[in-house]
């Protein structure tokens, strides 16, 4: 038995970078945020670069609860995308080349996300992780942490409840 | 509540920077209860295939509301802190229309406060988002007894 030669690593990466790219970069909000999106293997972590129009408190100064809300749904969104892009992608179902901002993969919608907020957010940079911890045909359930300075001290936590876009070609 | 702390509370609001980035505008403040609404904009949009604006960008609308509901509460004073927030999406947002988001505080102990808020676009019989919070209650601080 013979196996087929893996392909170049460069080739791989590319692919799949170009992939994570255009579902990142075609959603306005995302770029309105500034959110970039850092990959190792299918792992990705969010980042979100301080800015003073995310601030909500300029006394303290802190981020803007909307701010935290809005980037750890953003992460949640991209994770729970981009495991359904991925597993196209890897099996051969999905041409990564045929994904532009024109042909970009359906997204989850969101039916409903909570945010708890543990500690204020700092004037600093924000990274967040995605779990999916279920992701059926219609609906899916995706847990975020997010954190600043330590890995330990998350700022804030989410869940949220998904619908599943419909299959591909019907 | 009196117009000078309604309007101390306006200003407080209206200056919040992400608030600002977002367009947002203080269109009723009263006795905890609060209303606060948000252009449409090209900017904030999540889905690019249909122009619906981002679920996070009303999060921040109502979560902005709910605050500002929180701190015009005749027994809450001043700052406040989110601690969590539930939005539940009903429906997306029709491109191109006004998101307004309405807050009430119905409930305030000596440290937490309860809101809940629905988020209208032109179709005011049909709600595109609900919420529900808890939030920090910072007093003045109390005379000595």
């Amino acid at each position: 038995m013979t196996r087929p030669r893996p392909e170049p690593v460069q080739v791989v990466k590319q692919r799949r970078d170009a992939a994570l790219s255009a579902l990142v970069h075609g959603v306005p909000y995302i770029r309105f945020l500034g959110i970039e999106f850092d990959r190792r293997g299918d792992e990705l972590t969010a980042i979100m670069p301080f800015d003073e129009k995310l601030i909500g408190n300029p006394m303290l100064p802190a981020l803007h609860g909307g701010a935290t809300a809005a980037f750890l749904e953003v992460t949640a969104i991209i994770g729970l995308g981009w495991s359904m892009l991925w597993e196209e992608m890897e099996n051969g179902k999905l041409d990564p080349l045929a994904v532009d901002a024109q042909h970009l993969p359906r997204l989850p919608k969101t039916i409903d996300f909570t945010v708890d907020y543990l500690r204020s957010g700092l004037p600093r940079d924000a990274y967040a992780r995605a779990r999916v911890n279920r992701s059926g045909r219609r609906y899916a359930s995706v847990h975020v942490e997010g954190w600043q300075d330590n890995r330990n001290r998350l700022f804030a936590q989410a869940t949220g409840h998904f619908l599943m876009p419909p299959p591909r070609n019907g | 509540m009196t117009d000078s702390k309604a309007k101390i509370a306006r200003q407080f609001i209206e200056a919040i920077p992400h608030s600002r980035a977002l367009g947002m505008r203080v269109d009723h403040l009263q006795d905890g209860v609060a209303e606060i609404s948000m252009p449409y904009d090209e900017a904030l949009v999540g889905d690019p295939q249909t122009g619906v604006i981002h679920g996070g960008a009303v999060s921040a609308l109502m979560d902005t509301c709910c605050g500002a509901a929180v701190i015009c509460h005749p027994e809450a004073m001043s700052a406040t802190a989110t601690i969590d927030l539930r939005i539940d999406y009903m429906r997306p947002a029709t491109p191109g229309q006004r998101i307004a988001a309405r807050a009430e505080c119905y409930h305030v102990t000596r440290t937490v406060a309860f809101v809940r808020a629905t988020a209208m676009d032109e179709d005011r019989k049909r709600p595109v988002a609900t919420a529900t919070g808890a939030f920090t209650v910072e007093r003045a601080r109390e005379t000595a007894k």
